[in-house]
């Protein structure tokens, strides 16, 4: 039985030669898209920091500092540059993983001699990395299972009472922003029955289990989000294929609606749901950063928020860098993997 | 660890009883067609809905439950707002009006009477509202409730905040600004990403290919973060300037939001462009002017026009995002986004005094009230357009 569905669940693999070829030409073709995007997006965001009035060096120092100053940090940075070259150099250092200096960490004195290490942008950004992937993963974990099994569900069942219950709590679900979300969590299972901790501080050397503790509550903030969006596209997917005649055939042979769904449905569904949990992956991009700031969670939306109220234009970039990756890389594996379970999307018209 | 079992307890409990369930009313019933073809997933599906109906009646039941018997009342109240609405929609004004009543769902009811809350009292706030938005008055920290023994005021029955500003009036105001900015806001969107969308569909050529192309890349950015890479430039630019970064929000975020208009917009136009009578319209010689606005936008507005209502909700948790995160609407202007930051640790008291813990709650609750209802209207309005019963 299981074989027979995981034969299934690639329509068309068997029989068909020469498609490897194809798809793996096809898979390259989009990765090769996805870094000029990705080009382009960092040259957008390298352009709109320059939009500032002044420079770096003005900023770094402040209204009162003396020319001679600012002059001395622009040749330090390499300011007096050409604005291609020094994109060219800010994209060389950033792809070998040297994002600069965090303004707000650096100590100004050592501009002028060796820069501290604790200052350099990757050292602020990289353990914040760590812990954002694994509230990400964390979400994924139970967002995932939870969203298509219910959405199959309301599938099966719909216009039926469970479906409607299900349509209202999703669309408020949606509607609802993040932090409200987060303080009716944090209200319930914080305050009023104190089980989980509200405020995640996460510190180098927690246990495994302590630190899920921790990230369990922003993780089921995230989760309620984003179940409901793939919740609704899961369910939407599968009703789209309810209507194909070889579904109505199978119904009519007598089988059970549950198989239906299980052998005829889900296999054909699995390419739109794939992509779903992929998009609403890169949706947790940015849903990380309110939840991150409500539960004070030590993650890369937390740090960026502060750069940006602090200003620290290098961390700001860097982060917006990272995101928009994340970004590019999720909608990229959302498409790729939709084009290799689909053959029909592998030979375009 | 005892949840867990706990859980798994129950869970095994409800499978148990769809089973006998089931059985006995095989039995019962004589095996009647309804109970026969019954499978076990929908016999487990109603134990399941019996068990939440249960562990509802019970968490009403314990004293401590304050929250939960508040959130039954609430919705009590507004299912029977929206039965009441609907009523009187059915059987008051022009015969048109009633028609549209009369095949309503009771949830795009509720929207539109939210909306209709919503917008009297923004229109109307200065008269509603008690006190000034900005006014600070003699005490700070007042619980909410206007109980006297409970270190309330009668005079203010949400309380005042940590400066001694009126909760209840900034409530009032920040539907005014919130909801006013974000409407603004949706507004110049359209206009961008609407007109330059038909443009480009009637157009078509390098100017096309420019202006998708540049979308596309926009796109690839994700709104809120790129929202604050330029609120960040913004802020520099502005400098300190409170009134004047809170319009270069409107901006930004118009802009942003403009693309996703312009992807609809132009891929709607594309499908209206090859009809024959905009063929009509251009060998007559019309303008483009003439036809974009006379020819196309008015066969584009159904799907523009429930495209506004997703936008809007979009643009407004963006911006009530961006004023919680503290770079949004800026600070003399009541908001909600940043009175749910400002009153947020008062939710810690909740387990003392019930109530205070709403001051935080209502400014969050107001927002996504608004939401849900558009959300509702605009789910009703798909669903009739496409005409889809499944």
């Amino acid at each position: 039985m299981r074989n027979r569905t995981a034969a299934t669940r690639i329509p068309g693999h068997r029989g068909e030669h020469g498609n490897l070829g194809s798809v793996i030409r096809i898979v390259l073709q989009r990765l090769a898209l996805g870094l000029v995007t990705l080009l382009i997006v960092s040259a957008v965001i390298f352009g709109a920091v320059n939009l500032l009035p002044g420079d770096f060096a003005q900023a770094v120092l402040g209204q009162s500092a003396t020319p001679e100053a600012v002059a001395a940090i622009r040749t330090q940075l390499g300011l007096d540059q050409p604005l291609p070259v020094r994109y060219a150099q800010w994209l060389w250092d950033a792809a070998r993983g040297d994002l600069g200096v965090s303004f707000a960490q650096a100590n100004f004195a050592s501009f002028t001699g060796r820069v501290d290490p604790s200052a350099t942008v990757l050292a602020q950004i990289g353990p914040r990395f760590a812990n954002t992937m694994f509230l990400a993963g964390v979400t994924a974990a139970i967002a995932v299972p939870l969203a298509v099994g219910l959405g199959i569900l309301a599938a099966l069942w719909r216009d039926t009472a469970f479906d409607k219950g299900a349509n209202i709590a999703t669309l408020s679900s949606i509607s609802s922003p993040e932090f409200f979300v987060a303080y009716i969590l944090i209200l319930l299972f914080a305050v009023v029955n104190p089980v989980l901790p509200s405020l995640s501080n996460i510190f180098p050397g927690m246990s495994f289990g302590e630190r899920l503790e921790k990230t369990l509550l922003p993780a089921l903030t995230l989760t309620l989000v984003v179940t409901a969006h793939m919740m609704r596209m899961t369910r939407a997917a599968i009703l789209n294929l309810m209507a194909q005649p070889y579904i109505e055939m199978a119904r009519l042979k007598g089988m059970r609606p549950l198989r239906v769904i299980w052998r005829h449905a889900l296999p054909n569904a699995l390419a739109p749901i794939v992509n779903v949990v992929a998009l609403n992956l890169a949706y947790l991009v940015t849903g990380v950063v309110v939840v991150e700031v409500v539960f004070v969670y030590p993650g890369i939306g937390q740090l960026f928020v502060d750069s940006v109220k602090l200003r620290d234009i290098p961390v700001v970039q860097a982060c917006c860098l990272i995101f928009a990756a994340a970004y590019i890389l999720l909608n990229l594996t959302a498409d790729i993997l939709s084009i290799i379970s689909n053959p029909r999307l592998r030979h375009p018209k | 660890m005892s949840l867990w079992i706990w859980l798994l307890g129950a869970l095994a409990a409800i499978a148990a009883l769809a089973w006998i369930g089931l059985w006995a009313a095989r039995r019962l019933s004589g095996n009647a067609p309804r109970y026969r073809d019954m499978s076990y997933g929908v016999a487990f599906g109603y134990a399941l809905a019996l068990a939440a109906v249960a562990a509802g009646v019970w968490l009403w039941m314990k004293p401590g439950a304050v929250y939960f018997r508040w959130a039954v009342m609430g919705f009590a109240v507004c299912a029977v707002a929206a039965f009441l609405f609907r009523l009187a929609g059915r059987h008051l004004g022009p015969e048109r009006l009633k028609r549209q009543f009369r095949k309503m769902p009771l949830t795009a009811a509720f929207g539109i009477l939210v909306i209709l809350i919503y917008a009297f009292v923004a229109i109307f706030a200065a008269w509603i509202a008690p006190h000034g938005q900005e006014a600070v008055l003699g005490a700070a920290n007042v619980v909410p409730g206007g109980d006297p023994a409970m270190g309330g005021d009668p005079a203010f029955p949400l309380g005042t905040d940590r400066i001694g500003r009126d909760i209840l009036s900034r409530l009032i105001y920040g539907a005014q600004n919130t909801v006013g900015l974000a409407f603004a806001t949706t507004l110049l969107a359209f206009f961008l990403g609407g007109s330059l969308g038909l443009l480009a569909a009637v157009v078509g050529g390098w100017l096309d290919q420019v202006l998708s192309r540049g979308v596309d890349v926009l796109m690839a950015i994700p709104s809120l973060i790129f929202a604050l890479l330029l609120l960040t430039i913004a802020s520099v630019w502005a400098d300190g300037a409170r009134g004047l970064l809170t319009f270069y929000m409107v901006l930004i975020i118009a802009v942003i939001d403009s693309t996703r208009v312009f992807r609809l917009a132009r891929s709607v136009g594309i499908g209206i462009v090859v009809m024959d009578y905009v063929e009509a319209a251009k060998l007559r010689g019309e303008g483009m002017g003439h036809l974009v606005f006379r020819e196309i936008l008015p066969n584009a507005m159904a799907p523009l026009l429930a495209e506004f209502g997703l936008r809007f909700c979009f643009v407004f948790l963006t911006i009530a995002s961006l004023s919680f995160l503290g770079v949004g609407i800026q600070p003399p202007l009541a908001d909600w986004g940043t009175m749910v930051r400002d009153l947020a640790q008062f939710i810690n008291f909740a387990a003392f005094a019930p109530m205070v813990a709403l001051a935080p709650l209502l400014p969050a609750l107001a927002i996504a009230i608004l939401t849900v209802g558009v959300n509702f209207v605009v789910d009703w309005m798909l669903h009739r357009a496409s005409g889809l019963k499944s």
